[in-house]
């Protein structure tokens, strides 16, 4: 199992209550994942710069030392750390930056990379992980949220989703894929890399190669429908909005609902309910292998 | 009319008041928010009208009750019905009334994927359309759609009958097109007037078995 949630808001007058709003959803996907949750969300835009967040494997990491290290290196904006994430925000290359983390903070994982995306994630029940990272105050234009149920491998925040596939892109997935081994090893050998053992990784990892080859998004997940073998519902997050697709066969749940204030998607309607003005929402399922997307016009 | 709040009453509670209700009981049922296996497992003659969409398994297994959703329903609605009538005023998600063995499901609006798969006598009628693999593996019983059906309907079908209003995506295998003779037309217009739905039984194509996946031949008897 695992639960997905998505929130565009439409109506610019709510950007202020997104977390409040995108909470009580990922509250209510409980059931379908208690391992371990996570959030994309898409906030604080930097123009001419970048945003990175970066996740550090253990809780007492030294912060300082790190923003030292990033400020005699680059042009360092803000670092915010919240618990074991930190969202830095820099005036530099965004693969300069990314190149040189990898080089030289080997434990530490970058969990986004763009100008708006920010990841957060945790082992542990979504009502703590909500309050850990203080969700319900997170301002923003839209969010991604999943609770885990762990089927394919372990339970590490490193497992757990959303999972970056390039810049301001993300990627949130219930089912389970069956070719990811083979595929994963097709993927290395293109370059793509891989931190986990994880069946969702390798999804996000086959869009950010064929976005790398220069397909669009739709045409990344049309690909993907013949080359990921499994089931899956997968909910993409991009800079202007986002994304929903379900396999072939459609038997993993989603659920999807509009009003002139928001969009929303989720495996369940129990998730939308508790939005405002669900019960007059224009509520529908997606079909399979249909590429359904909101976009900030 | 008895009114039980799913604000303050939980769904085990909602289920054992209804499962202790007596012949001619009405109940009325709120605050469902996409709750999961509501209203299940009754075998009484009690009307149950639930207000607001639910979630997984509702009515399921239902015998004699006569249950309204007002609202949608998410996967597994009535689920190895018996008996009595479900409707739904809304949509219907995955697998509606698989394995149902009677009674009768109302979908006013479409239902998705694998509706009346495996349905042992249960006769279904869809308002809209349904989705793909729908009355996979039919038994016995009725599936009415007076919209579209998806892909594959019927495969691997047995003695179930199908009446679709109108396109089929693509029919499964061993599924076919068949005559629609005067007692077809007379069950339909029958399940049609149940069910409340108003379209002609002209205006609707019979699909069934070709017998030809299973059979029982007596000349090759000694075989099995």
């Amino acid at each position: 199992m695992c639960g997905i949630v998505g929130l565009f808001i439409k109506n610019p007058a709510l950007e202020s209550q997104l977390g409040a709003l995108v909470a009580p959803m990922l509250s209510e996907m409980t059931e379908r994942g208690p391992d371990s949750a996570g959030i994309a969300v898409y906030r604080n835009p930097q123009e001419d710069g970048c945003k990175i967040t970066v996740l550090a494997q253990q809780q007492d990491f030294d912060w300082g030392a790190l923003e030292a290290a990033i400020s005699n290196n680059f042009s360092l904006r803000d670092i915010t750390v919240t618990r074991n994430h930190a969202v830095l925000s820099l005036d530099s290359e965004i693969d300069e930056v990314q190149d040189w983390m990898k080089d030289n903070w080997s434990n530490l994982s970058i969990t986004s990379a763009g100008t708006n995306i920010e990841i957060f994630k945790g082992k542990g029940n979504p009502a703590e992980f909500i309050d850990q990272f203080d969700i319900k105050s997170m301002t923003g234009t839209h969010a991604l949220g999943h609770t885990r149920m762990a089927t394919e491998s372990a339970i590490t925040t490193e497992h757990s989703h959303p999972f970056s596939t390039g810049q301001d892109l993300c990627l949130v997935h219930n089912g389970s894929l069956s070719n990811h081994n083979r595929l994963r090893e097709t993927l290395r050998k293109k370059g793509v890399q891989f931190k986990t053992d994880n069946d969702s990784e390798v999804a996000a990892g086959y869009l950010s190669w064929r976005l790398s080859e220069g397909d669009d998004l739709d045409q990344a997940l049309n690909h993907a429908i013949e080359d990921l073998d499994g089931f899956y519902t997968f909910a993409i997050g991009t800079r202007d909005g986002f994304a929903v697709m379900r396999d072939p066969i459609g038997c993993k749940p989603a659920i999807m609902a509009e009003t002139d204030d928001w969009a929303a998607m989720s495996s369940e309607y129990r998730a939308i309910a508790t939005l405002p003005g669900a019960e007059n929402a224009r509520i529908w399922e997606p079909e399979p292998t249909q590429i359904y997307s909101w976009k900030r016009s | 009319m008895i009114e039980i709040n799913l604000d303050k009453s939980s769904v085990r509670e909602l289920n054992e008041k209804l499962q202790g209700g007596s012949v001619g009981d009405k109940f009325s049922i709120n605050n469902t928010v996409g709750k999961h296996a509501l209203s299940v497992g009754l075998t009484t003659d009690v009307d149950v009208e639930i207000n607001g969409h639910v979630g997984y398994y509702c009515a399921g297994m239902n015998q004699k009750a006569n249950i309204v959703i007002n609202g949608n329903a998410g996967p597994g609605l009535a689920e190895n019905m018996m008996s009595g009538e479900v409707r739904v005023t809304g949509n219907a998600s995955q697998y509606a009334a698989a394995t149902a063995h009677g009674g009768l499901l109302v979908i006013e609006g479409d239902s998705s994927s694998r509706c009346g798969i495996s349905m042992k006598g249960v006769n279904i009628v869809v308002g809209g359309n349904i989705g793909h693999m729908s009355a996979f593996m039919a038994q016995s019983g009725c599936l009415v759609v007076c919209g579209d059906a998806g892909d594959a309907l019927g495969d691997s079908i047995y003695e179930a009958k199908l009446y679709v209003r109108g396109k089929v995506k693509s029919l499964g295998t061993d599924c076919i097109e068949k005559e629609m003779r005067d007692e077809h037309k007379k069950e339909l217009q029958q399940l049609l007037s149940q069910s409340k739905m108003s379209h002609g039984v002209e205006e609707f194509r019979r699909y069934g078995s070709a017998r030809k996946l299973y059979n029982f031949d007596i000349d090759q008897v000694d075989d099995y």
